[in-house]
């Protein structure tokens, strides 16, 4: 392996599963995606793709194994370096906080990302259920990419986009990944997007020991 | 195809949905999200509404299924099997002879066992374990909770609670993203075999590569309104044989082809431009695209475009 620094983000032999009987969904995952790199992960649907990118993400706790970051467990305080962008943006959004708290929480995006997003001024002022979800998903975008994020995990983040908006995001997307030199984990169905976007490919069920 | 002596089971003609919503304090303004939009399904046949996320396409589908909130304002006539569509109508008609497949998993109860709302109150427990079968849910799938499932999992139990009863008109609003190209082709394999069944289906998506994958003709969205009606063959066959400049752009933004964003973005409800909407992102934009713009007839397809041949 190359320098500590460059350790990247690691799941090292994680195991996990839902409840105490549940089955392994997870089990001796290893994965390492390094900074600037964009590792496109596959697999059928309830595979554990999801529960993967959560656990990297540190919203859930791995039951086996562990989660480093530049070789130490994520931080538990302050900015998170690991930000994740979701699959159902109304599920990742506080329904009763205006759009400009959401887009603000983390830290507060200039005006030219928001023109490359998308993002139209009298739209902040609305309630996130007065928005489609291609138009919430680009405001998901926008605050994950503050300067202190390291590595993003998308979770098939494009699929309620129409193509247009989808290039259009990704344009953005990997603009601020090469300028940032983000590691990202692309969580994808469409194989023809994983090969425009990533730098190499994995199959989950190939690295499931489940 | 034979299709002009197929019976009509929906058709929308001149639909505009505006809601009222409050700008300053107590003042109301009406915001116009579709406008004069018209289309028809016939028995046996998939029509795929494409376009742009935030073009309208669900607000037509909750338009059809008699289900947009309080607000909302609706002008022009919709005919159901070529009787007027009203409120009325589309409460007996709904989870009977409309089916909706949601877009949102968000739309699961996420108090009820999903066996249970999938059976719903008429449903038997025989047809629900077979759609569950046929959409790869196991055993277990049924005794649990929304929230315990995985995202593919809960679009499945969503398309199968639509196909619980013999629906004749099946809207589905996205019902595929999140499913592997596995379940994708199995779910559209369930469209085409409802359609060839006798049924209309209304698949509405952004994923265009879906739409001419699946449909026999596709609409094509834009700021609100339908700018191209065409057959879903000239999306296959490529850029030339289409009539919107939109619809070309969507097949060069298409991964498989150039990954090629057309800069600009979708005018606002609220600042719409006069003439063409479109005009702004158009590369052969003059004087002409500055007044009202009709729907027109060209090669075998309807286009809103004044510079199409």
């Amino acid at each position: 392996m190359q320098g500590d620094r460059e350790k990247g983000l690691e799941a090292r032999d994680v195991g996990f599963r839902y409840g105490k009987n549940g089955s392994w969904i997870l089990k001796g995952v290893n994965l390492t995606v390094r900074p600037g790199e964009r590792v496109g992960l596959t697999g059928p649907s309830g595979c554990g793709k999801s529960t993967l990118a959560k656990i990297l993400a540190g919203y859930e706790s791995p039951l086996e194994g562990e989660v480093l970051y530049d070789g130490s467990p994520l931080p538990e305080k302050g900015y998170c370096p690991v930000q994740m962008i979701y699959q159902n943006p109304e599920q990742a959004v506080n329904p009763r906080w205006k759009m400009e708290g959401i887009l603000c929480e983390g830290w507060t995006p200039d005006a030219e990302l928001l023109r490359d997003m998308g993002i139209e001024r009298e739209w902040l002022k609305r309630w996130p259920a007065e928005l489609s979800g291609g138009e919430l998903q680009r405001f998901l975008i926008a605050r994950v990419l503050g300067p202190e994020t390291k590595f993003l995990i998308c979770d098939e983040i494009s699929t309620m986009l129409d193509v247009i908006t989808q290039a259009q995001v990704w344009e953005t997307l990997l603009r601020a990944a090469d300028r940032q030199r983000l590691g990202m984990l692309v969580v994808t169905h469409s194989t023809a997007l994983a090969k425009r976007v990533c730098t190499r490919i994995v199959s989950l069920q190939e690295i499931n020991q489940s | 195809m034979e299709q002009k002596t197929k019976q009509e089971i929906l058709s929308v003609e001149e639909l505009s949905v505006s809601f009222s919503m409050y700008q300053k304090g107590l003042r109301k303004g009406n915001l116009e999200v579709l406008h004069k939009l018209s289309l028809s399904v016939r028995a046996g046949e998939i029509l795929a509404v494409a376009g742009s996320s935030g073009s309208g396409k669900s607000i037509l589908a909750h338009a059809i299924l008699g289900i947009l909130p309080g607000n909302a304002c609706m002008d022009g006539r919709m005919l159901y099997k070529g009787q007027p569509l009203t409120e009325k109508e589309k409460k007996g008609l709904r989870g009977r002879e409309i089916a909706f497949i949601p877009q949102s998993v968000d739309y699961l109860d996420p108090l009820m066992r999903v066996g249970k709302q999938v059976r719903g109150v008429r449903g038997t427990k025989e047809r629900q374990r077979e759609l569950f079968r046929k959409y790869g849910l196991e055993e277990g799938v049924e005794r649990k909770y929304p929230f315990m499932l995985s995202g593919g999992m809960a679009r499945r139990v969503l398309i199968a609670s639509a196909l619980m009863e013999d629906a004749c008109l099946i809207v589905a609003d996205e019902p595929t993203p999140g499913l592997s190209e596995r379940l994708t082709e199995e779910t559209l394999k369930s469209f085409r075999e409802m359609a060839d069944a006798g049924c209309a289906v209304l698949l509405i998506t952004h994923d265009i590569d879906l739409a001419f994958k699946a449909a026999d003709r596709i609409a094509v969205f834009y700021a609100g309104t339908v700018v191209e009606i065409a057959p879903a063959e000239d999306f296959r066959k490529g850029k030339e044989a289409l009539r919107h400049p939109y619809s070309r752009a969507f097949l060069e933004a298409l991964p498989q082809n150039e990954f090629c964003p057309l800069p600009g973005f979708q005018p606002y409800a609220a600042k719409l431009p006069k003439g063409c909407l479109f005009a702004e992102r158009c590369r052969e934009r003059n004087e002409m695209c500055m007044g009202e713009i009709p729907m027109r007839k060209v090669r075998g397809g309807e286009v809103r475009c004044v510079h199409a041949r």
